[in-house]
């Protein structure tokens, strides 16, 4: 079995909060390798009951989205013990800042594909479970890939589409908030694309009820 | 004294917190001292806070505590600048009272009356008592779960409960074991200190979805595992490690996200040690500095109220009294806050 300790060259590119990224080479291949550094601030059996079942559950998730027709990056290697996979580097641009230089148009239409894609991953039984624009890239020759996956699940319940996309809605709020409502509503018209006008709705008012159920929310009933 | 602006340089502020089980007076100088920090705490005989007995409580302390914060900073009412009070969110009953002693107080003195948002507020004290200036904050409480940082004019939420507070899990699960809420000793620190005695991690839900988390399914279980006969000490010490890894990883997420060098724990359960450590230990991973607010601000206090209400007269943020009605659900990231370039 490959291990990763054949990997000569190793360019750390990201240290994020729950993985940490890293550009490699896998048999002459640019590739990315992820790695679930152990946390110390949580017991250690919590800590790897939880790395364990991302690193697991992260590639079969991945592989099922492409089933379901959205682009994911390969699979390379997949190391349960040190919770790493390597995976195909997908070159391209993040839609996190490709939304902020884009034009009203390209961005609608972005948001639409990205639509497209939610909607194909939850007619298969897939939430992403962390749907960001900074876990978006479009690749070079034009294609909404997906990545981490680490907070996916199996299921095809109305409230968990409902959570994947109210965490969309929340991610434009914060990040994109001078067109937020513009280019959620674009995600949705997408979305209404491939799943019809019905489900759109009946995931729309699950929103509704998400945000009811916070805290502060005006419209919430008591 | 009055600058060209017509801005005064010097001056009190008084501010009246009771969005929920305590009634607080503080007060603060326009440069940031607090003189005054005073309140009464409503304890319910049995099960939570009754809204309508926590306002009873309030309204009959009121006079007591406002006069024992003027006493203590020394400065009579007409020495005053502004009147604060937490506008929301919060138990409509409680706020409901506050708010009518700040406009009768504002209105008898003749003085500006400021409507600050209690969120904001939590996070104002933490800044000012700990010298952090633009921080992620994960403000933990009875009432609020929520990660937020400052970003373009407001501060934002980036990750929230997205159903129970934290601080509201402990208090019912410490409940349901049929501990006691005495004085000085709230639940929160009763489960931290059976906790320290737990031996056995017991498995329980574990709920990060994105940025948000949840801690219904944590009690639920907890609860349950209760009932079935499981040693209190260890799903107490059970309780707390899960729940407090959700919301560290939560902050850590924010922090990586926003690239923050700062990390304040503020909010009633900050006075959490364990909480603390967990946190000390990503802000010290991701090159950042941790401060946690002082225990005497870290619940709700008037002096938080009346540092905001300095940091909003500033800007002139007044609120006529026929417009001075409580929010209840009046969310953090709905505030401008122009004091902060």
């Amino acid at each position: 079995m490959d291990t990763i300790d054949k990997l000569d060259r190793i360019v750390l590119l990201k240290k994020g909060a729950e993985a940490s990224l890293f550009l490699t080479q896998w048999h002459g291949r640019k590739a990315i390798m992820k790695v679930r550094f152990p946390k110390n601030y949580r017991p250690k059996s919590l800590d790897e009951r939880i790395r364990v079942y991302r690193a697991i559950h992260e590639p079969q998730l991945m592989h099922e989205a492409k089933v379901a027709g959205v682009s994911t990056p390969l699979i390379y290697l997949v190391d349960v013990p040190h919770s790493t996979i390597i995976m195909e580097y997908v070159e391209g641009e993040q839609i996190k800042q490709l939304l902020k230089v884009a034009g009203k148009f390209e961005r609608n239409e972005l948001c639409f594909r990205i639509g497209v894609s939610i909607a194909r991953l939850h007619k298969q039984g897939l939430v992403h479970g962390d749907l960001t624009t900074s876990n978006m890239i479009l690749s070079l020759d034009g294609k909404v890939f997906f990545v981490d996956f680490g907070l996916g699940e199996k299921g095809s319940e109305l409230e968990a589409q409902g959570v994947d996309l109210h965490l969309l809605k929340r991610a434009l709020q914060s990040t994109h908030f001078q067109f937020w409502e513009e280019s959620f509503q674009s995600v949705i018209s997408g979305y209404k694309s491939v799943l019809g006008l019905e489900l759109t709705e009946n995931v729309y008012e699950k929103i509704k009820e998400i945000e009811r159920r916070g805290r502060y929310v005006e419209e919430r009933k008591q | 004294m009055r600058n060209d602006d017509g801005l005064c340089l010097s001056g009190y502020c008084l501010g009246i917190e009771s969005s929920a089980d305590d009634f607080g007076v503080g007060i603060a100088t326009f440069k940031g001292e607090i003189l005054a920090n005073k309140s009464s705490g409503y304890i319910p005989n049995e099960g939570g806070i009754h809204p309508r007995e926590a306002a009873r409580h309030h309204a009959e302390v009121a006079d007591k505590v406002l006069n024992e914060a003027l006493q203590e900073a020394g400065i009579k009412p007409v020495d005053l600048s502004c009147i604060a009070f937490s506008q929301g969110p919060g138990l409509g009953p409680s706020l409901r009272t506050g708010a009518t002693v700040a406009r009768a107080l504002a209105s008898y003195l003749d003085l500006p009356l400021i409507g600050v948002n209690h969120s904001v507020a939590h996070i104002e004290i933490g800044k000012l008592q700990t010298g952090l200036c633009d921080p992620v904050t994960l403000y933990v409480s009875g009432g609020n779960t929520l990660v937020t940082a400052f970003e373009a004019g407001r501060y934002r939420v980036f990750g929230e409960t997205l159903d129970i507070a934290l601080g509201n899990c402990l208090d019912v699960f410490a409940r349901e074991a049929g501990l006691k809420h005495k004085k000085g000793l709230p639940f929160g620190a009763a489960v931290e200190q059976l906790a320290l005695n737990g031996k056995k991690l017991i498995s329980l839900p574990y709920v990060v979805k994105g940025m948000d988390l949840s801690l219904s399914g944590l009690l639920t279980a907890a609860t349950t595992q209760l009932q079935r006969g499981c040693r209190l000490e260890d799903l107490c010490y059970s309780l707390q490690e899960h729940a407090f890894s959700m919301v560290t990883e939560v902050t850590e997420r924010a922090l990586a996200h926003t690239e923050k060098k700062e990390v304040l724990l503020t909010g009633g359960v900050a006075a959490n040690k364990r909480l603390q450590s967990m946190l000390n230990i990503i802000a010290e991973e991701h090159d950042a500095t941790f401060n946690v607010v002082p225990l005497q601000f870290a619940a709700d206090n008037g002096a938080m109220i009346a540092w905001t209400g300095v940091l909003a007269f500033k800007h002139r943020l007044f609120v006529p009294i026929n417009e001075s009605y409580v929010k209840l659900r009046w969310r953090v990231d709905k505030v401008e806050v122009p004091w902060i370039q």
